[in-house]
């Protein structure tokens, strides 16, 4: 807790003029711009991919099945410097399939799916587990297609958890730093994020300003994770009316 | 037949997203052989950045795991005002983003910072040393083992341990007795996910080591730090390292997770 007083007492030394500057600095705002566009396409694609994921590991049955499950985990257990490391060994320069996307936008994309992919798989998996699949039976003997079953039976019982991953995803994706700093070549304006740009100014030493943007990026991701949580409830609350 | 569409997708973006890389990672390392990938992970460097990264995650973890078991059973078994406010706080690393934290270890600690001038003035220097790294890491792997324990604690509830006391056992004993054998996979679970945090932390440790090479340099800064320098073997060669680290962590996890769902 300490460490985070220290934070918002830096960054208030300067007083709110100083504050509003440092955030209202055109790099800042495009760095700030670029990584909650990033985050939140993350999620949406996280939400979708990571529900396809759970469902085949669950209700699918294929060899390998097994070692499939063990290495959504990889992420987690894999320093992030790395993650950043082998993007960039498939879809940087020399790649072996010939696509070339380092230092671009996609490349921050697909970091950032890299380290947030377990999330929503891990969330969604138990619910997945325990959904009775008699509901679903009881549709379709009702005449309901899948898509009908899909949209009125599983996608209400999913859609809490797939929730949950959602904002484990977008807290890892609007902070994440050692996968972002090797692929994004961190062009100011282009590709540079929020953290990367923090980063930037600790180093040129300006900590008030990086203290300034953490402390924007801590409310942008209290306020998101508040507002996910009352979604949250609401449909679930929603679901027992 | 429905299905297929749907393996097929989850499938290729595994492989896209995930598996490809990483092999690749792997297969460049040794693309010539195993001599310069096994010479680019035992320069000098190299070395002392291994033994950095297991010193700070041996005295990490075991700080954490006691913390964490502590922590854990204050949420469960006492009452105390704050106690919803200590449960998320024990969460607030993982919202947090790692260079925001070694900002604020920074802030607090250096020369011009809250205990900085104290810490001066006795010769302990945190910042860009080993013991700014060592807080930044206890403080980002903070919360694994707790939230692993506390659900664990909850479900077992205090019936044994109430008829331990009763028999006479002290507080002690009960615990070492009861509650540890009975937590003890979480703890595990906990621990193994806590090295792996432990030792994969850059951005953080980025933040306050300061990137003295030889010498705050770690595993992961190692890593950046050759790649940086286009010595692409001793970034490839030290990532597998890494990566051989986490496939470990992996196979820890999956040992201990089944145990504990089937407790």
């Amino acid at each position: 807790m300490l460490p985070l007083a220290a934070l918002v007492w830096k960054s208030s030394k300067a007083g709110r003029g100083g504050f509003w500057e440092a955030i209202s600095d055109p790099q800042a705002v495009a760095a700030l711009k670029l990584t909650l566009v990033v985050s939140v396409a993350v999620c949406l694609i996280n939400a979708v991919m990571g529900t396809i994921v759970a469902w085949i590991l669950i209700r699918d049955r294929f060899p390998g099945q097994g070692v499939v499950n063990a290495i959504i985990d990889l992420p987690f257990a894999l320093p992030t410097i790395v993650a950043g490391l082998t993007l960039l060994a498939l879809y940087g320069p020399n790649g072996p399939v010939g696509v070339n996307i380092a230092f671009s936008r996609t490349a921050i994309l697909l970091a950032l799916l890299f380290v947030t992919l377990p999330f929503v798989i891990r969330t969604v998996q138990p619910v997945l587990l325990e959904l009775d699949r008699e509901m679903e039976e009881a549709a379709a003997s009702l005449g309901a297609g899948p898509f009908t079953t899909f949209r009125h039976i599983i996608f209400p019982n999913l859609f809490p958890a797939v929730l949950s991953g959602v904002a484990l995803a977008f807290a890892r994706a609007i902070g994440e730093f050692g996968a972002v700093v090797l692929i994004s070549g961190n062009l100011p304006f282009k590709t540079e994020v929020a953290s990367v740009f923090i980063f930037g100014r600790i180093e040129s030493g300006d900590p008030a300003g990086a203290a300034a943007v953490s402390v924007l990026i801590l409310v942008i991701t209290f306020v998101v994770l508040l507002g996910i949580g009352a979604l949250r409830r609401w449909v679930t609350r929603h679901d027992r009316a | 037949m429905r299905r297929w569409p749907l393996r097929i997708v989850g499938l290729s973006y595994l492989l896209v997203v995930l598996a490809a890389p990483v092999g690749l990672v792997f297969y460049r390392a040794f693309e010539h052989g195993l001599g310069p990938a096994w010479a680019a992970v035992t320069t000098p460097e190299a070395k002392h950045a291994f033994y950095l990264t297991v010193l700070i995650a041996a005295i990490a973890v075991p700080a954490n795991t006691i913390f964490g078991v502590i922590c854990a059973l204050a949420i469960v078994r006492q009452r105390f005002p704050g106690k919803g406010v200590m449960n998320a706080l024990v969460d607030l690393p993982l919202a947090l983003s790692p260079v925001v934290v070694g900002l604020a270890f920074l802030l607090l600690y250096s020369r011009t910072g809250w205990f900085g001038s104290w810490l001066t003035d006795r010769g302990i220097q945190v910042v860009f040393a080993l013991p700014g790294m060592i807080l930044v890491t206890i403080f980002i792997s903070l919360p694994f083992v707790v939230r692993e324990v506390v659900p664990v604690l909850r479900e077992i509830g205090t019936d044994q341990e109430q008829a331990a006391a009763t028999l006479g056992a002290s507080g002690w004993q009960t615990f070492r007795r009861v509650t540890l054998p009975a937590i003890r996979w979480a703890i595990a679970y906990g621990v193994v996910l806590t090295t792996a945090r432990a030792l994969g932390e850059f951005g953080a440790v980025s933040v306050i080591s300061g990137h003295v090479v030889g010498r705050t340099e770690t595993m992961t800064l190692h890593v950046e730090a050759q790649y940086q320098q286009f010595d692409y073997v001793g970034a490839y060669s030290a990532s597998v390292v890494l990566a051989m680290i986490a496939i470990a962590t992996l196979v820890a996890m999956t040992l201990f997770k089944p145990k504990e769902e089937t407790r």
